[in-house]
């Protein structure tokens, strides 16, 4: 291994701070949505780190099914937002209020 | 070998704070392309081949693909979203959670002491080695993974048809 297994941890955690600050803050829904494949993406470096430190493949499979998550979600995700723009016209989650109480 | 991981590592983290403060959607998606290179480059560092051609093949190619898809159809004529927006003590507030949350985080990883592997198997992380365990223990995720993916090929059929009822 190149590095330790703790700098992986490191920047796992940087990247999925990044993708989470971006939830919080942006207002776009497709910003949004890509925020979480980055931190989705965050976790799968994680898990790779640690099964290079643990020379296992294991870990290699869990990132595999992330993956697989990962582009249902996005399908799902896109279907969502354009039903959403056909119907009110907007990408921008405040003004999707309508659960609001 | 060491700043090639530094060198990654600063492409994915400048890159990903480039995602998230970009005003247009469309530089977003194509500087989270370019993070998700970056990321595959340290997947190809930790001896994961595989999963690092999958990456670039499906997050690079399919997903961002998708994305780029759906931003033109959508977001073409739409005014560019200002950052500076009147809730700016929100936005703080949110940066500032997230920030907090991270360095107690990293202070607990700090602390895992994890005692690496150093002998080497043959073929870690090539397709062959992969592909054994995903037949052999973890075949009913596999196969379970399957379905998932029908359910969302026909939950987006239905969701972008026509008309939402």
């Amino acid at each position: 291994m190149v590095v330790p297994v703790n700098y992986y941890l490191g920047l796992s955690l940087a990247l999925f701070t990044l993708g989470a600050i971006g939830v919080l803050i942006r207002r776009n829904i497709l910003i949004i949505l890509m925020c979480i494949e980055m931190m989705l993406n965050a976790v799968n470096l994680a898990f790779i780190g640690f099964a290079d430190a643990f020379k296992a493949v294991d870990g290699q499979i869990f990132v595999f099914f992330v993956m697989t998550v990962a582009a249902a979600e996005v399908a799902v995700g896109l279907a969502l937002v354009i039903a959403i723009y056909r119907n009110r016209a907007t990408v921008y989650v405040d003004d999707l209020n309508i659960l609001k109480w | 070998m060491e700043y090639l991981f530094y060198t990654l590592a600063a492409v994915a983290l400048i890159s990903g704070a480039l995602v998230v403060f970009q005003t247009h959607p469309l530089r977003s998606a194509l500087w989270l392309i370019v993070n998700f290179f970056a990321v595959a480059g340290l997947y190809l560092l930790a001896h994961a081949e595989f999963i690092a051609a999958i990456q670039i093949i499906v997050y690079a190619g399919a997903i961002m693909v998708l994305f780029l898809f759906v931003i033109m159809l959508l977001n073409l004529r739409q005014p560019e979203e200002e950052l500076a927006r009147p809730r700016l003590g929100l936005k703080i507030a949110g940066i500032t959670l997230a920030v907090i949350s991270a360095v107690l985080l990293g202070m607990g990883f700090a602390k895992v002491v994890i005692k690496p592997v150093t002998e080497m198997p043959v073929g870690l992380g090539n397709t062959e080695s992969v592909a054994r365990l995903l037949f052999t223990d973890y075949l009913l995720p596999f196969e379970v993974t399957s379905v998932l993916l029908l359910v969302a090929i026909v939950g987006s059929v239905v969701l972008a048809k026509a008309k939402l009822r």
